[in-house]
């Protein structure tokens, strides 16, 4: 394909996948406003009076950067792990797939998706903060990047799901009892500094503490995590899981017979 | 001339030990209008699978218009335009949006792809349903629809798996006059059907593919020309209490007014016509018992021979 022709296909996907989540925005864009509502609510306001100042900040100001690195996180993947499973399910992933359109196009469509949805929910989620707490800017740059980084790598987290997936139950297992579970081991609430030396060691194997860190340095200017190091990692991971997601579309698993 | 499809010795494994396709070959002339035929679960669901990359092939070479699909498949997979058996669009997408994206896929530029989106479905009848949900349409609809879909990039080649299933005669006919039209412009069709009126109206040529290999490939006349016995079944204007006899002719009474008589090879009707009218016997009308590819797809399937 020539490169215009690439970029015209390219945008076909984009732009279905972010009328996609637009058209039902009730149930991909307002929820995650409404539970970070009361996550302020009932963690900054209520409990979080009675915890004080972390690295010399209110409480309600300490968790808006995790709070929206958690939406982010959760809308990306939930955009790709559904619109895939469901293009497999319903089997017009086949229009796709007969077309000669690279698979790499293919999947930097639904990323892009994914990062879309990511990015209006972070925006969203950012300006429910503001009517709560306040919400610092270190660095605009580093905040850009850990989100865009953050939300692309869940977003190829939930093609991979998808891939795999054969029932709908499928893709709701990995969200729940493992995304879940790391983004509120991440340090969304608290920081590492907060545990015990064995649990800082433990928090260490757990990849949304990075982004968290790295994302609260870009909003706060603090961070349990060397930011370098932080942003080096979550570079990898995406490295890595471009290259797995990638493979697996090349040999049309769970897709091709 | 130019192969529009080249394989040869296709095969198919699928985990489990089912062997699929066990060395199919098969040629189609660019420009055909071709039939491929087959029981259920023959094989050929999965050879147009893997002519259009659905399905991963275990061995065998299969061609393009010369594109290999294995050395040069995205310029293989362009000149292509797949109608499934199954529906397989989006069924929450209104229907202009499933064509215009279609195009989209092909790299073809969103102000080209709305300008063919509402040729193709002016020229199917959807034109007036292009803002409704896809789920929203008949069954006979979505067929359509999906035709429209695989035209939009314009392909040379149009694969079409069973595209009249439970569609109504009336527009399985006119979707028959389309496919004649689009065919006369110049794009290769190949047809899969369990209809095979169908496939001996439109096709000029055909392969049969029985327990995953190519039984027959031929011309369509050339086929038929091969079939040794007709049966034709006459209605007469007078009732009849035995079957007349006619020598060298072997006539059954089926009821008191309908006569079958058996025609084989070298044999003329006039004859029995000629015969009839001596014994004082009125035929009001005449019909093939049944389709005369049919008798052969039957020959074919049940012996493996013509």
């Amino acid at each position: 394909m020539r490169v215009s022709a690439q970029y015209n296909a390219f945008k076909t996907i984009l732009v279905k996948e972010v009328l996609r989540f637009a058209r039902i925005w009730v149930q991909t864009v307002l929820p995650a406003m409404i539970t970070t509502a009361l996550y302020f609510v009932i963690f900054g306001n209520l409990i979080g009076s009675q915890i004080g100042n972390i690295h010399g900040f209110r409480y309600m100001d300490y968790i808006v950067p995790g709070l929206i690195l958690m939406a982010v996180i959760n809308n990306s993947y939930a955009n790709v792990v559904s619109s895939f499973f469901g293009a497999k399910f319903q089997r017009h992933i086949e229009e796709m797939l007969i077309s000669p359109m690279p698979n790499y196009l293919i999947l930097l469509g639904f990323i892009s998706g994914g990062l879309a949805r990511g990015l209006v929910v972070g925006v969203a989620v950012a300006l429910v903060a503001t009517i709560f707490a306040g919400v610092h800017l270190n660095n605009l740059l580093i905040v850009v990047l850990v989100v865009t980084l953050t939300s692309s790598l869940f977003a190829m987290g939930g093609l991979v799901n998808a891939v795999y997936a054969k029932s709908f139950d499928d893709i709701s297992i990995i969200p729940t009892f493992v995304l879940t579970p790391l983004t509120y081991l991440g340090g969304i609430f608290y920081s590492i500094d907060m545990l015990s030396p064995f649990w800082q060691g433990v928090s260490l194997v757990n990849p949304i503490l990075y982004m968290i860190n790295a994302m609260r340095y870009g909003m706060l200017g603090v961070s349990d995590i060397n930011v370098g190091v932080a942003i080096g990692m979550i570079c990898a991971f995406n490295v890595i899981l471009y290259a797995f997601a990638l493979n697996l579309l090349r040999r049309g698993v769970g897709i091709r017979a | 001339m130019t192969k529009a499809i080249a394989i040869s010795g296709l095969t198919k494994n699928y985990p489990g030990g089912v062997q699929a396709l066990k060395g199919v070959d098969l040629v189609v002339d660019e420009g055909d209008f071709f039939a491929l035929l087959g029981p259920n679960g023959a094989g050929k669901s999965t050879t147009i699978g893997i002519i259009a990359s659905l399905v991963n092939k275990t061995a065998g070479r299969v061609a393009v218009f010369g594109h290999d699909i294995d050395t040069e498949l995205e310029a293989a997979k362009s000149c292509i335009g797949l109608v499934p058996q199954e529906f397989n669009f989006n069924m929450w997408e209104p229907v202009s949006e499933i064509v215009v994206n279609q195009a989209g896929y092909y790299g073809i530029e969103r102000g080209v792809a709305l300008q063919r989106a509402e040729k193709y479905l002016r020229q199917i009848g959807l034109w007036d349903k292009r803002r409704v949900m896809a789920r929203e349409l008949s069954g006979g609809m979505k067929r359509r629809l999906m035709i429209a879909r695989a035209l939009v990039h314009e392909p040379r080649l149009l694969i079409l798996d069973e595209p009249t299933a439970g569609v109504d005669i009336e527009i399985r006919r006119s979707m028959w006059q389309f496919l004649r039209e689009i065919n006369q412009q110049g794009t290769t069709i190949i047809l899969t059907t369990h209809y095979l009126e169908e496939a001996e109206s439109l096709c000029r040529n055909i392969a049969v593919i029985n327990n995953g290999l190519t039984i027959a490939s031929t011309g369509m006349r050339a086929l038929l020309t091969k079939l040794h016995v007709e049966t034709f079944v006459l209605n007469l204007a007078q009732a009849l209490s035995s079957a007349p006899a006619i020598a060298g002719y072997r006539l059954n009474l089926v009821d008191e007014t309908t006569l079958e008589v058996e025609v084989t090879k070298g044999q003329g009707i006039n004859h029995v016509f000629d015969a009839l009218g001596k014994l004082d016997i009125e035929v009001t009308s005449m019909r093939n018992k049944t389709n005369r590819l049919e008798e052969m797809f039957m020959r074919l399937v049940e012996t493996g021979q013509l």
